[in-house]
């Protein structure tokens, strides 16, 4: 009984301190525990890479307009120690710059913005651009005959410079179309490029951009290179792979004009690449948060850089994940196939969406099962099985996603967010389960672990838990004390009311 | 809803043990974790029966390794008739039965005639892990068969009897025998279908007998009255698993236990996380005599005999368990 009384008061504490902790943080940062009281604020983070080559190192990186279309930059820092920096205008636009005088080795250099959602999605006016000398193209003769037969092309099927552009693009992309078309791709691998000197050709006033989509929890990512051409006096704006006209609401335009992103002078080997991630932050927050010297943002998520702060959104999630296990096979009963598998299943389905998972993670175990049926009539050995079982997972996640790619499904590929060894297993526990139990066993537990799997993945996509957990780090404490809770858990489960009735009520 | 919470208060008033409470109050507290392998291997329990004096099929050979294999085609030949079976398989699973020979060929219990090569694969597997829990490598057995005591024979369809003894810090505390079905497929074991027996502590004649949870009288197959059931030598059956406690250390135990119409009862196997279907079999909860069981004296230190006469006079019938 002392022993019940200590345990009890152990969880009772952690709860509490969870708890406090939490409302002492809510007080202190003026974090809300609601999600809709904030606005949808994203954090992106630009990094430089380079080899240094020892002398003086400038690095500039055009930076995106104070007002893009669709944000607004709140606020904005840079990080590389040894560094000057300053962000300098150079004709309308912004860069940014980093000078040293001397550095050898590898370089990381930071930039990160704070953008908020705005409606505004007009680009401010711009003036006309002085029409100036087309660049010289320098086409084979081939080439030159190619390009005016697909400008011919795109011509007849136009009206006007919109038209015009989105056929040329159509004609570009179609992946079966004239061998023009072809001669051109493989001239020239930029797309964008190619596409800008057709424009020109045809006497359209084009020039480059660079826009970056916006996912959540997204790390390492590069920009998009967009085409802009002038017309009825204003800039239009084109996605040279889809064809896509005008601004998409998940795209941040970077970069326009025709200076370059990145210029780094005194390294090699330049990279840029970006990480994101989505917050949701209170308007006062939002100012407060980099003077404030509150003890709870240094020990918030919110201290890691970004890149880190993405990783830790999912795996914050975890606990929530196994206390639903927890929850379902102690209380409720329900048999899964591995204990933790479903959590995993469960987060693959956060990365694919539920109904496109479900359908992939259950054709690629059917059709693993019937292949396993074949493999037991090898008589392998047991690890030969498994490790066989592993590679036409392999194969059947690559048929399904090139199959699914082609019939136009892009979901298709978001299988490969399942794990692999896990399914590999899966399939073999759930043959033996099979030969051995009969394939309603197989249906139990595959269909207990679905629902366990699909109950915690709707858990963890509600948006005022993924605000909790990742906000309030500490709350995880509450869920330990219920996961020790139901641990100590000695009454029925739901599924034993039905296996005794037919024996206490005879 | 209401229905279900009379359903809970029945079961609280029989007494009947949830998955959780047998984990939680019994399991983890009565069985120390280092003690499992005794009864996860079959051959360590073997090798300890013989060390206690605790009758079991007698043990020809074992196989470790898979050079070994060939050889035994001399020393099979030899014997009339044994068993093949995984040290470390559950459930009867890996288990083959030779019950004669003719020359070359060995025939099974079924009457399916097979040649060596079948053996050497069956033994293969094994080795591999095919029947073994987590599909670790295994090691063969090969053990004498048992000659089954003709009494149930009327009673059992294709496959065997076995009685399922739950002893509690040695106390032999329920037990049950399980009958073959054609819908268990020869196996006895009560979720795929199996007949199970409550069988009374002190007599070893039958209480209640279930198939799928629901009480019925009569055996499926073979259409005998279940009623009639009284298993012989019951005290030595229950002796038995008492001292398997013994033997074994472990505080909550289920053994399995085969009649031989020679030899009388032979361990077959131990069970460190007995089921909790024996309950329904009885129809009456294990709580009851598990907590009259706790209730007795720490310092009591009584030999096997002592703690089977004192079951067998305390539990007496289903009817007579004492209040808590």
């Amino acid at each position: 009984m002392d022993y019940k009384l200590s345990f009890r008061i152990v969880l009772l504490l952690l709860a509490l301190a969870g708890i406090s902790i939490a409302v002492a943080r809510s007080v202190q940062t003026g974090m809300p525990f609601l999600p809709g009281l904030e606005r949808s604020v994203w954090l992106v983070e630009a990094r430089i890479d380079f080899d240094a080559e020892g002398g003086p190192i400038t690095a500039s990186l055009s930076l995106p307009d104070a007002q893009i279309p669709g944000f607004e930059l709140v606020e904005e820092q840079a990080a590389s120690p040894g560094y000057g920096f300053s962000i300098i205008e150079e004709d309308g636009n912004r860069r940014a710059e980093w000078t040293r005088r001397s550095a050898s080795g590898e370089q990381a250099l930071y930039y990160s913005a704070q953008l908020v959602e705005s409606g505004a999605q007009q680009s401010p006016q711009e003036p006309a651009p002085a029409t100036r000398d087309a660049h010289p193209i320098y086409w084979d003769e081939a080439e030159k005959l190619a390009a005016s037969a697909v400008l011919r092309r795109a011509r007849q099927t136009s009206s006007s410079a919109e038209s015009f552009t989105r056929e040329l693009i159509k004609l570009l992309d179609d992946t079966d179309a004239d061998q023009n078309a072809a001669l051109l791709r493989a001239g020239e691998s930029d797309r964008a490029r190619l596409l800008m000197n057709l424009l020109e050709q045809e006497g359209i006033i084009t020039r480059s951009a660079m826009g970056l989509r916006l996912e959540d929890a997204r790390r390492r990512q590069t920009l998009t290179p967009l085409v802009e051409i002038y017309t009825d006096g204003e800039w239009r704006l084109f996605d040279p792979q889809s064809g896509a006209m005008g601004l998409q609401p998940d795209l941040l335009l970077w970069h326009r004009g025709g200076v370059s992103v990145l210029d780094v002078t005194g390294g090699s080997s330049s990279r840029l690449s970006f990480s994101m991630i989505q917050q949701t932050v209170t308007a006062t927050r939002l100012v407060s948060s980099v003077n404030s010297d509150s003890i709870f943002n240094t020990i918030g998520m919110h201290a890691l850089p970004i890149e880190e702060q993405s990783m830790f959104k999912l795996l914050l999630l975890l606990p929530l994940g196994a206390a639903v296990v927890v929850f379902m096979r102690v209380l409720v009963g329900v048999k899964t196939a591995g204990t933790f598998m479903p959590i995993l299943i469960a987060l693959a389905f956060l990365q694919t969406s539920l109904i496109p998972g479900l359908i992939s993670f259950v054709s690629v175990v059917m059709i693993g099962l019937v292949l396993r049926g074949y493999l037991s009539r090898l008589n392998l050995l047991l690890v030969a099985r498994i490790a066989t079982l592993i590679v036409l997972v392999i194969f059947l996640i690559s048929a399904l996603s090139i199959i699914g790619y082609q019939m136009g499904y892009s979901t298709g590929m978001t299988i490969t967010f399942f794990p692999m060894i896990i399914i590999a297993w899966t399939i073999e526990r759930m043959s033996i389960l099979w030969e051995e139990e009969g394939a309603k066993e197989v249906l139990i537990q595959g269909g207990g672990s679905m629902l366990v799997a699909v109950l915690a993945y709707l858990l963890m996509q509600t948006p005022i838990l993924k605000h909790l957990t990742f906000n309030f780090p500490e709350l995880n404490l509450v869920l330990l004390a219920l996961i020790l809770a139901m641990g100590n858990y000695t009454g029925y489960r739901l599924t034993e009311l039905r296996r005794f009735r037919d024996m206490v009520q005879g | 809803m209401l229905s279900q919470l009379r359903t809970i208060r029945r079961m609280h008033a029989l007494g009947v043990m949830g998955m959780n409470c047998r984990n939680v109050d019994y399991i983890s507290r009565y069985n120390e974790r280092k003690l499992y392998p005794l009864v996860d291997d079959k051959l360590k329990t073997k090798l300890l029966a013989e060390e206690y004096g605790v009758s079991t099929p007698t043990l020809r050979f074992v196989v470790s390794e898979q050079h070994e294999v060939d050889s035994t085609q001399a020393k099979l030949e030899q014997l009339d008739n044994f068993v093949l079976k995984p040290a470390q398989g559950s459930g009867g699973k890996g288990i083959l039965v030779v019950s004669a020979r003719e020359g070359s060929e060995f025939i099974k219990n079924s009457g399916v005639r097979i040649e060596f090569s079948d053996l050497r694969r069956h033994m293969t597997n094994i080795l591999a892990g095919l029947y073994s829990l987590g599909g670790t490598s295994d090691r063969v057995i090969v053990e004498d068969v048992i000659a089954f005591d003709e009494s149930f024979t009327n009673f059992s369809f294709e496959g065997v009897p076995d009685i399922r003894v739950i002893a509690f810090r040695g106390y032999p505390v329920m037990a049950m025998m399980r009958l073959a079905t054609h819908a268990s497929d020869g196996k006895a074991n009560l979720h795929q279908g199996a007949v199970g027996v409550g069988l009374a502590i002190d007599s070893g004649a039958c209480l209640n007998a279930v198939q799928y949870n629901r009480p019925i009288t009569e055996h499926p197959d073979t259409g005998y009255n279940l009623k009639e059931i009284k298993v012989p030598n019951w005290r030595e059956i229950l002796m038995l698993a008492a001292r398997c406690h013994d033997m074994t250390g472990l505080g909550y135990l289920g053994t399995d236990v085969v009649l031989d119409k020679n030899a009388g009862p032979q361990l077959l196997e131990l069970n460190a996380r007995p089921g909790l279907a024996i309950q329904i079999a009885n129809g009456t909860g294990l709580l009851p005599r598990l907590r009259h069981v706790e209730g007795l004296p720490d310092s009591r230190r009584w030999s096997a005999s002592q703690r089977v006469d004192y079951v067998m006079r305390q539990f007496r019938q289903a009817e007579q368990v004492p209040a808590e």
